[in-house]
């Protein structure tokens, strides 16, 4: 067991190398000069040197990649280039909206797509299976900006029966501006989970022990309560623990749209405003945190799951 | 296998309906880009936001701000959108094989240093090394291009490598090797054709994340500079909706909507008749 976590933890050292690798090769060797990209294509010589030896741009590139690592291990991604704010502080304020709006977005969508499947595959092939079947591939395939503007649109601003855009200051504030987006992302991600829900418990109802547990005459409900709905957890669960290390990233399009101060918005702000810097910052401490959570599910599997114990 | 799966999809109407679905896109794609399908977007063709009129074909979806035919702009999109995804499968396709196929073939070293590539690209959420490459590169459809294979391919490569593991131990290639068949054989001659159905999947929701993608990163104002596109057409309509223009973003949405729905609902039926224990 414990060389199993030692090494585990260990390999995620070769990742993050790698993560840094290809993020200071993006913004440092592939793309032109960030400098130009911040000024634009009319920007002075001068004008131009002088970011450039802001940004550290001006130094060797080995030097410019010890720095970066420096930035990596330390936390410390220096300020950004359009509001002269330190990241850290900013990347720090912004993960308690992103989670307050992707948390209980992300747990309530798990629970009732988790039971309408349940619902769904029960009447599995029956006319109500089918017709869902159809709507949750509808939803599915609705572009998700329309999803945003609509709701923006018409409930918000037509119906007032939300605010158009916000963040509060105390915690009913934030749940009523908050209210409106955690809907929509619901309904942006309703479909697909749905349909794999419903596939893994189908999975499971139609195999054998299933099947001899029927002919012994258990009843349907009791092999739903007592089989089908333990087994099915697995590739379920499986696939809810995936979706964790998103939930810092949050949603790009619904902050930036709900005007909430979180991860997901400041990275549009930050392409919207060239801010080479905090683009950066944000791409490697995401990438940061998925390592990480990756790892922790790892671990934890290792730990939940029986029958890895017996495993090398 | 996957051609006889095929055959028997399109037998039934549903599937066959979204076929001719995704056929009519790619023609209408086809004459826009080759043929001058709307090619006259940018010319003004009457007054500005002019709501749809049904008697005349470049008005059916009404005009933009500038007077533009909102049908055009989204014959154009849907140019822009299908060659996105087009060429995002075709470019990206070939890489996933060859990484996949090598990793799950050779093992070893080889393997190592590839799933350690292919972990490393993964740990970086895909929307924002989406949005680095095409950000870093500049704006454009040559870095939209070039960010989407990056991305696509990590997903192929990852489902092959699985799948010639599990091959791998099978009779026929073990009695390939006893014959003394070399490795360029086996890969191509007996290992390929037994996964061409995981590679058609994969390529189908390649297509379907490109176009999605395409959308968002041109609403970001990363995509497509010179064309009109569905997410630029949405972007406009933000702004649109309030004065009770609702056309660009009824024509943008429902055109994608139509496509998304027919990959998905023809991908639904492929992978069910390629997997024999699937249930509909």
């Amino acid at each position: 067991m414990w060389t199993y976590l030692i090494r585990r933890f260990l390999y995620s050292i070769p990742i993050l190398f790698g993560v840094s690798l290809v993020v200071f090769s993006l913004f440092h060797l592939v793309g032109g000069d960030p400098a130009t990209i911040l000024l634009g294509k009319h920007a002075t010589a001068e004008r131009v040197a002088m970011v450039r030896a802001e940004l550290g741009l001006d130094q060797p590139l080995s030097h410019q990649f010890v720095n970066y690592l420096r930035e990596v291990v330390t936390f410390d991604f220096g300020k950004s280039y359009a509001t002269r704010e330190d990241i850290r502080t900013k990347i720090a304020n912004g993960i308690g909206p992103t989670l307050f709006l992707t948390v209980p977005a992300f747990i309530l969508t798990a629970l009732l797509s988790l039971s309408i499947a349940l619902i769904v595959s029960y009447y599995r092939g029956r006319w109500i299976d089918r017709l869902s079947l159809v709507f949750f591939v509808i939803i599915m395939s609705l572009p998700s900006l329309a999803y945003i503007l609509f709701g923006q649109f018409i409930l918000a601003s037509k119906m007032g029966w939300f605010p158009i855009s916000g963040y509060g200051a105390t915690f009913s504030e934030r749940i009523y501006f908050v209210t409106l987006p955690v809907l929509i992302s619901i309904a942006l991600n309703l479909g697909s989970d749905i349909r794999f829900f419903r596939n893994s418990v189908i999975e499971e109802v139609t195999s054998d022990y299933v099947r001899t547990a029927r002919a012994k005459g258990v009843s349907e409900t009791m092999i739903y309560l007592k089989h089908v709905l333990k087994n099915s957890m697995v590739p379920v669960l499986t696939y809810i623990v995936i979706q964790i290390p998103y939930l810092v990233l949050g949603s790009l399009l619904l902050e930036s749209f709900f005007s909430i101060p979180g991860i997901g918005g400041m990275t549009i702000e930050a392409v919207n405003n060239s801010d080479f810097p905090v683009l950066k910052a944000m791409t490697t401490f995401i990438s940061i945190v998925f390592i990480l959570s990756t790892l922790l599910t790892d671990v934890l599997y290792r730990l939940v799951d029986p029958r890895m114990k017996f495993g090398k | 296998m996957w051609q006889v799966a095929l055959r028997k999809v399109f037998r039934k109407k549903i599937p066959l309906i979204c076929g001719l679905i995704i056929a009519a896109f790619l023609m209408v794609a086809f004459a826009a880009q080759f043929m001058g399908f709307g090619a006259a977007w940018d010319i003004p063709v009457g007054g500005q936001y002019l709501p749809p009129d049904f008697s005349d074909f470049k008005m059916w979806l009404g005009t933009d701000i500038l007077g533009r035919s909102v049908m055009y702009k989204t014959i154009q999109g849907t140019r822009v959108a299908l060659s996105v995804g087009i060429i995002t499968a075709v470019l990206s396709a070939p890489i996933g094989i060859i990484f996949g196929m090598i990793s799950g073939y050779f093992g070893g070293f080889i393997d190592e240093v590839i799933v350690w590539f292919i972990t490393t690209l993964s740990s970086i959420p895909n929307i924002l090394l989406l949005i680095a490459i095409s950000y870093t590169m500049g704006r454009g459809m040559t870095a939209v291009y070039i960010a989407l294979t990056a991305t696509s391919w990590i997903s192929l490569a990852r489902i092959l490598r699985g799948e010639v593991i599990k091959h791998k131990q099978k009779e026929y290639l073990v009695a390939a090797e006893a014959l003394g068949v070399g490795h360029t054989q086996r890969i191509f001659k007996h290992l390929l054709p037994n996964v061409t159905h995981q590679i058609i999947l994969s390529m189908t929701f390649m297509v379907e994340i490109a176009i999605r993608s395409e959308v968002l990163l041109s609403y970001l104002g990363l995509g497509v500079q010179n064309l009109p596109s569905w997410g630029k057409m949405i972007d406009d309509a933000k702004g649109e909706l309030s004065t009770g223009v609702w056309w660009q973003l009824t024509g943008a949405t429902v055109a994608m909507f139509l496509l998304m729905f027919a990959i998905n609902v023809l991908g639904d039926y492929v992978r069910d008749a390629l997997d024999p224990r699937a249930h509909v």
